[in-house]
């Protein structure tokens, strides 16, 4: 990663005003939008979303074609180009042929893309932003931390600063007050302005409508006192019909700011009358700019159907620490990723995609569905294809694979550490390798990996089913209790286990950092060890590894075109199941009983970010320590990333350790001393982070909970 | 559909009344901007667009009105504190007011003074916006306008502030009946 990024997260991670002002933010907005969405079927309506935007995305120049015949039947002039700079020289021509000398902007992340207003001004055209976020950072000559709200970096005390220095004027940090000037000092520029610029939510095709989504009623000013209306709009915002405008205007604000709808919604449809008696001159530009070559890319046309309402941003654990300007200058957040490799380049994406740590919680808010994780997983896979994987983590790599000598070098670094082990805990790890155990212990490797002490495990005989038992490294070389935890319930429920030798790393590390040759050659390997022997079942108890089997082994051999393998995926997908999906049968299934009448105390669970987001085993694990006897009182964001990603933690610690921080607060302010999860991934993380906190807090996997009361 | 639409206008700071006919809706007019300090003079003064209402109404009370002007001027509506329009529709699940805008003095009287009236006839309640946007040909409005409380932001720290840009009030007038009492 170059130095200058790991600098800019570095600074965003101490400027406290950003962290508290996002950390506040996304909290609420957690709430609000569950309570905006309360009675609509969240799942219909972005289907429906999806659809319409797809369809669009798929005909993008018959939309154009209708929407400027639309528009220009009604007297708008519509200029249709790709390039940014077309874009500019037209705006500046239609700005100089009518003798234009100031401007008056409403909210266009379009011309913060094609950085529009440096261009004007140079051409000595006075340019006034009037969305009162956009005018505080035109004022800071600073860009966008986020799309829907520019300025939540900024604190009152900096806007007053701001403020004051532009009306000669001690003014306080009243907010209500700042928001007055803001009124008084923009209603002088509406009424001179000679051009109004604004962007536009959507282009309706069959009528050639503009739509204009706002609070502050700046756009209506902006479209309705200037003579000349100049609307940029991306060609992604395109609908096919009137009728589609309903159910993006039901979701838009509601994702993007929790409201029922905004305060104003204009849709503007050809030319309309100005004040003085004459008709608008109305200009409606469709940009390009690679729009449709990402149209045209089936692994990323998904992205066109984002609506901008930014709820990617606002529930990501990694934005709400590093804020919109770690990003760079235009587009922010998790699609904002996806967007500057396309508009700007693959290559500007090179840093900021390592940002995201895969939890999938964007994913699940999106409501025009878009797999966002998925998409960035794509830019690992090519930014790795075009640059190569780096010596370093090759070498890694090549060592995960081979499971004897990665354990012996486990063991011996372990070992060496020795004066830095503490029973369980790897505490103090020495130079360079300090930061990984910054705020978080790591588990001291087992003397035994569970592959040897599988064999030492005498299972009862004549069990009536077979289970097949994916171990992963966690469990293997760190947490070989919790595998003898899963053998001790499954043999209980009439299910022998087997643990085929062959079986190596699941892949995830190799495929969560694009290398994916690596990741099919693990997936192969593992397709070959575990389709060996006939079984009912192939269980994990780890989610990561059994996503992977479940999911990812295919999607790998979808990305490289190894349709050949396809089939064998197929076979072991249809077979996998997580831990507490398949004990949850057994239980309802009468095949497996728990201990009766069990009063075992308070209970606090950790939804692991793939066993609910893809799996979505979110309420087995649940039930099942509810029926052991557990008292189950739920943490504030349970379903929020513990920070650990797998090798994300090791790459970027610095953001890995507060968001660790914040799960253990939330852990510790239920108040119950035993905190359960699915994930030995988590567990290392939390378990870890628990020592060094100092909190008599058990931190225990669902399974060895579960094998402590069965039934004898 | 009232009661829903009157708890979401409120919900989002809207004034809600409800009146059986236009003459009490107009008396009730009256008296607000008389109450709120209704003058000729910059700051004090009204803003009337033209409407179906109005057309309708005995205009004498609002003739005698001083600083109440029906011919909309960007200047007049810059200076004025009141600006009064009818609405076309309004939608009960979001407590939105619809208005076909394309006529300027619509958009000037409820953009630039600093308390927006609204009148709306009851019968122009739809359930919800797809209801309301069926019934509309959009090629035959220049300018859709839809308007959901008065103007907010909360750009400065998330931090609710009523009265950017547009307006700080908005007062919304039912009245049940077309015909005057008489």
């Amino acid at each position: 990663m170059e130095q200058q990024f790991k600098q800019s997260i570095d600074k965003a991670l101490h400027n406290a005003n950003l962290t508290g002002a996002l950390g506040k933010f996304s909290e609420a907005y957690k709430i609000n939008r569950a309570k905006a969405y309360e009675g609509i079927d969240f799942e219909e309506l972005r289907g429906k979303i999806a659809a319409l935007k797809s369809y669009a995305a798929s005909h993008l120049e018959q939309l154009s074609d209708q929407f400027q015949q639309n528009a220009e039947a009604r007297g708008a002039k519509v200029f249709r180009t790709n390039d940014p700079a077309k874009v500019r020289e037209y705006i500046l021509k239609v700005a100089q042929d009518n003798g234009v000398k100031s401007v008056v902007k409403s909210k266009s992340m379009a011309t913060e893309e094609i950085h529009l207003n440096p261009y004007l001004e140079k051409a000595g055209i006075e340019v006034n932003e009037t969305d009162l976020g956009e005018w505080i950072i035109q004022l800071a000559g600073q860009t966008p931390s986020h799309m829907v709200m520019p300025a939540i970096h900024m604190t009152k005390e900096e806007v007053s600063e701001l403020f004051s220095k532009e009306i000669n004027e001690r003014l306080s940090s009243d907010i209500p007050r700042l928001v007055k000037v803001a009124r008084n000092e923009l209603r002088p520029k509406f009424l001179k302005a000679d051009m109004g610029i604004s962007g536009g939510n959507m282009a309706v095709a069959e009528t050639g409508s503009i739509v204009l989504v706002t609070n502050e009623g700046n756009a209506r000013l902006v479209t309705s006192l200037p003579k000349i209306h100049i609307a940029l709009v991306g060609i992604e915002k395109l609908v096919e019909k009137f009728a589609d405008i309903a159910p993006i205007l039901k979701a838009l604000p509601r994702s993007a700011t929790a409201q029922l709808l905004t305060s104003y919604v204009s849709i503007i449809t050809g030319q309309v009358p100005n004040s003085d008696g004459s008709i608008k001159d109305l200009h409606i530009i469709l940009m390009d700019n690679h729009r449709s070559e990402m149209a045209a890319d089936p692994m990323f046309k998904e992205a066109m159907q984002c609506i901008r309402c930014a709820s990617c941003l606002n529930v990501c654990p990694i934005f709400r620490l590093v804020g919109g300007h770690v990003f760079g200058k235009v587009y922010t957040g998790g699609i904002g990723t996806i967007l500057t490799a396309w508009y700007d380049e693959l290559k500007s994406s090179e840093d900021i995609q390592g940002l995201c740590i895969q939890c999938g919680a964007c994913k699940d808010v999106c409501p025009a569905k878009i797999d966002i994780p998925g998409m960035i997983m794509e830019l690992r896979r090519r930014l790795v294809k075009d640059q190569g994987v780096p010596l370093l983590q090759k070498s890694i790599y090549s060592v995960v694979n081979n499971r004897r000598l990665f354990h012996g070098i486990l063991r011996a670094a372990s070992i060496a550490g020795k004066p830095f082990a503490t029973g369980k805990f790897i505490r103090h790890l020495p130079l360079f390798l300090a930061d990984l155990t910054d705020g978080r212990s790591l588990p001291a490797i087992a003397a035994k990996p569970f592959r040897d002490v599988f064999k030492t495990i005498e299972q009862p005989k004549n069990l009536q089913e077979t289970a097949i038992f994916y171990g992963g490294c966690l469990i293997d070389f760190a947490y070989p209790e919790m595998g003898e935890a899963l053998v001790k319930v499954l043999n209980k429920a009439g299910i022998a286990v087997k643990f085929p030798e062959g079986q190596t790393c699941c892949g995830a590390p190799a495929r969560y950092n694009g290398a994916y040759e690596v990741a099919a050659q693990n997936a192969a390997d593992n397709i070959t060890a575990l389709l060996a022997d006939a079984a009912d079942y192939v269980v994990s108890a780890c989610p990561t590894c059994t996503v992977a089997l479940n999911h990812e082994f295919i999607t790998t051999f979808e990305s490289l075109g190894q349709s050949e393998r396809l089939p064998q995926a197929r076979e072991l997908a249809a077979k996998t199941m997580d831990f507490s999906t398949l004990v949850k049968r057994l239980v309802d299934e009468g095949r497996l009983s728990l201990k009766e009448g069990q009063q075992l105390g308070k209970i606090t669970y950790h939804d692991s970010c793939h066993l609910k987001r893809t799996l979505h085993a979110d309420q087995q694990p649940r039930q099942l320590l509810q029926q052991a006897g557990y008292e189950l009182t739920e943490m504030f964001e349970c379903d929020t990333c513990c920070g650990m990603g797998g090798s994300y933690s090791l790459k970027l610690p610095e953001i890995s350790a507060p968001i660790l921080q914040r799960k253990l607060k939330n852990i510790k302010d239920t108040g119950a001393p035993l905190v359960a999860m699915d994930c030995p991934g988590c567990v290392m993380q939390i378990r870890g982070g628990m020592d060094q906190d100092g909190a008599a807090i058990r931190v225990r996997h669902t399974a060895e909970l579960i094998a402590d009361q069965l039934d004898d | 559909m009232y009661d829903q639409f009157k708890i979401r206008a409120e919900g989002v700071s809207a004034e809600v009344h409800r009146f059986p006919a236009q003459a009490e809706a107009l008396e009730f007019l009256v008296e607000f901007l008389q109450s709120e300090g209704l003058a000729d003079r910059a700051q004090h003064s009204a803003v009337f667009a033209a409407c179906p209402f109005l057309s309708r109404i005995d205009r004498q009370p609002l003739d005698a009105l001083e600083g109440l002007h029906f011919e909309v001027t960007r200047e007049r509506a810059a200076e004025a504190r009141f600006g009064i329009s009818q609405m076309d529709w309004a939608l009960a699940d979001t407590g939105t007011l619809v208005q076909d805008a394309t006529a300027i003095d619509k958009r000037l009287v409820s953009t630039l003074p600093t308390i927006h009236i609204a009148l709306v006839a009851t019968s122009a309640m739809r359930p919800d916006m797809p209801a309301c946007l069926t019934g509309i040909d959009p090629k035959g409005i220049g300018y859709l306008a839809m308007i959901t409380g008065p103007s907010r932001t909360a750009d400065i720290e998330r931090v609710l502030t009523i009265g950017v840009h547009g307006p700080e009030r908005l007062i919304i007038i039912f009245f049940d009946e077309l015909g005057g009492t008489n």
